[in-house]
């Protein structure tokens, strides 16, 4: 089965002369969620602005459901839905309205009953006949995607969907994109909470400056990148490292009191029983330790670090 | 054919008239209301009649059709550049509609809506003048077609304008001065011979003419002249907005 958005070398080049992307390579396979990552200005949301057909693209070319988004765009959008980053709703028009016009606009007949469905499912029944203008930001954040449900999407692109969301709604939504999955929706969401990434992603791709410099699977991700620290309490301060210990991977904590040893979770040997030992041949004493395993969020800073 | 999508544009366009009623009927009226008053009754009075038509019936279609292109400019430009304003626009950037989809539901829109309004003050000048219409069919095809090709401009100005200044300035610094020096409120036979050349470039002057012509049989130039020339123009604003859409001309980045 061919994947459900395929883009291949893709290129943006401002009017201000800013190339936002670079060679973007990259397939999304049907039902799948996606988290694309990267800090402000990567170049997120002006993939998923090209994608659906809001900015046009410099080279390249991008299928969505096999169907070319530039000369087979009928085909193309009306298999995709967009919860853009923006807050950007009429003001004057009913909730009800607003959702309605959305799927008028993709081109389906009305169908009232899945518009109460949509809006039931999140939250904004009671609200069906109130202006927008007349909603708080995280209802009107719930318009949004209402909007983009409402004609039916494959494909679901979510810029940023919690941002400036408080907890409850954040969970409404990270149940909701369950959902979808669950019905064969395929997802893609960019987002700086790398926790939700980490909660919801099946595949991770990162992006800097424009490029595209990781895609991965989750847990592969998460193994292959992971380190691990081990801290050891120390009975009594140091002033430093020994020189004697130089040559292996340690860190003093500031005030002294914690020796930090980092590894690597994938190598044959970690080196702890070594580190332990010479410590011992050192008579440096600890009094407790404890591992911990670097989160995505780390993982991520480090990649787009390593990138600058 | 995307024949929701039109019918949703179209009906999201209709229920903003609905909103803004007030301003959109009662202004024009109230406005060709006072014109009748000062020029049709009062100075009227004092004018001889211009070819066999009281001056209060001769201004009638000059004043319809200045309504009818202010409107039709100020319902489509504020139609489009609104969304743009907003950020709205993007879903339909994002949606499958084609640009003629597009163009058909927001100018269709206003086109009907200045066509209800130039009817109006049809019905409206018969309080203040009696008049007659010798081709009821010609006329309001020239009612909707000027609507429809002065619609078109005005989605043009809206895409175009990237302030709310830009948005005012082309109805108020160019569609006015060529109306009332188009004849409206005079015969093009009345000028000097060098003006009535220079006028014949003011394109206003064929939709005035022609449409005096449904009413009362009179005309400056040539109807069939007229009604080509307001075509061209619909053409030629045509083809403008297809390369607006072709190209992404303020619309895409
Ligand atoms: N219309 C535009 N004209 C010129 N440059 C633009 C335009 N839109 C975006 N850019 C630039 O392109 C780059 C990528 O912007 P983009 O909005 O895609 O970033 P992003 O990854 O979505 O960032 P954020 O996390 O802040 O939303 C930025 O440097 C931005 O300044
Ligand atoms: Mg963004």
């Amino acid at each position: 089965m061919h994947p459900d958005i395929s883009v291949k070398n893709l290129y943006k080049t401002y009017a201000s002369g800013h190339q936002a992307l670079k060679d973007i390579n990259l397939d999304i396979r049907r039902g799948e969620i996606f988290a694309l990552l990267g800090p402000n200005g990567a170049g997120k949301t002006t993939l998923i602005s090209i994608i659906c057909g809001i900015v046009n693209h410099t080279s390249g070319t991008v299928l969505a459901d096999g169907h070319n988004i530039a000369s087979d765009y009928r085909a193309a959008r009306t298999k995709i839905g967009l919860v853009p980053q923006e807050l950007n709703t009429d003001a004057f028009e009913t909730v009800w309205d607003t959702v309605s016009f959305s799927r008028g606009l993709f081109g389906k007949a009305p169908n009232p009953a899945h518009i109460e469905k949509v809006l039931k499912s999140l939250s904004l029944w009671d609200k069906r006949d109130s202006r927008i203008m007349a909603l708080s930001g995280g209802m009107k954040r719930r318009v949004m995607i209402a909007k983009a449900l409402s004609h039916e999407p494959q494909i679901l692109f979510l810029d940023e969907p919690t941002a400036g969301v408080d907890v409850e709604l954040r969970r409404d939504m990270w149940e909701l994109v369950r959902r979808l999955r669950e019905n064969g929706v395929t997802i893609i969401l960019t987002t700086h909470y790398i926790e939700e990434a980490e909660e919801m992603a099946d595949r991770i791709g990162v992006i800097s400056q424009g490029e595209l410099i990781l895609v991965e699977d989750k847990h592969t991700l998460m193994q292959q990148l992971g380190k691990k620290e081990l801290r050891l309490h120390l009975q009594a301060p140091l002033e430093s490292v020994p020189d004697s210990l130089s040559d292996l991977q340690l860190e003093l904590s500031d005030d002294g009191t914690e020796l930090v040893y980092t590894f690597d979770t994938s190598e044959e040997r970690t080196g702890i029983a070594t580190l332990l030992r010479r410590l011992a041949e050192q008579g440096v004493d600890f009094k407790d330790l404890r591992t911990r395993e670097s989160s995505l969020e780390e993982i991520f800073v480090n990649l787009v670090k390593a990138k600058v | 054919m995307n024949v929701y999508g039109i019918r949703a544009i179209y009906k999201f366009e209709m229920a903003r008239m609905w909103r803004t009623l007030m301003q959109s009927v009662l202004s024009p009226v109230i406005s060709t209301s006072l014109y009748f008053v000062v020029f049709g009754s009062a100075i009227g009075s004092r004018m001889g009649d211009i070819d066999g038509v009281s001056y209060g019936a001769f201004i009638i279609p000059g004043l319809i059709m200045l309504s009818l292109l202010m409107q039709s400019i100020s319902n489509a430009s504020f139609g489009i550049y609104m969304p743009k304003f907003s950020g709205t626009i993007y879903e339909v950037l994002s949606a499958p509609v084609s640009f003629v989809e597009v163009v058909i539901g927001y100018v269709g829109a206003a086109a009907t809506k200045s066509t209800i309004l130039g009817l109006i003050i049809l019905l409206t000048a018969r309080l203040f003048v009696d008049y007659s219409i010798d081709h009821p069919v010609w006329m309001f095809l020239f009612l909707v077609l000027t609507a429809i090709t002065f619609s078109l401009f005005g989605f043009i100005i809206g895409i175009w304008a990237d302030t709310f200044e830009k948005l005012q300035i082309v109805p108020l610094m160019i569609v006015t001065p060529l109306v009332f020096l188009g004849g409206t409120f005079y015969s093009i036979s009345m000028l000097p011979p060098i003006w009535q050349t220079i006028t014949l470039f003011n394109p206003v002057v064929y939709l005035i003419s022609g449409f005096r012509w449904a009413f009362y049989g009179i005309s400056d130039v040539n109807v069939l002249l007229c009604a080509g020339m307001t075509f061209l123009f619909m053409v030629i604003c045509l083809v403008i907005i297809a390369m607006i859409f072709k190209t992404g001309y303020r619309l895409r980045s």
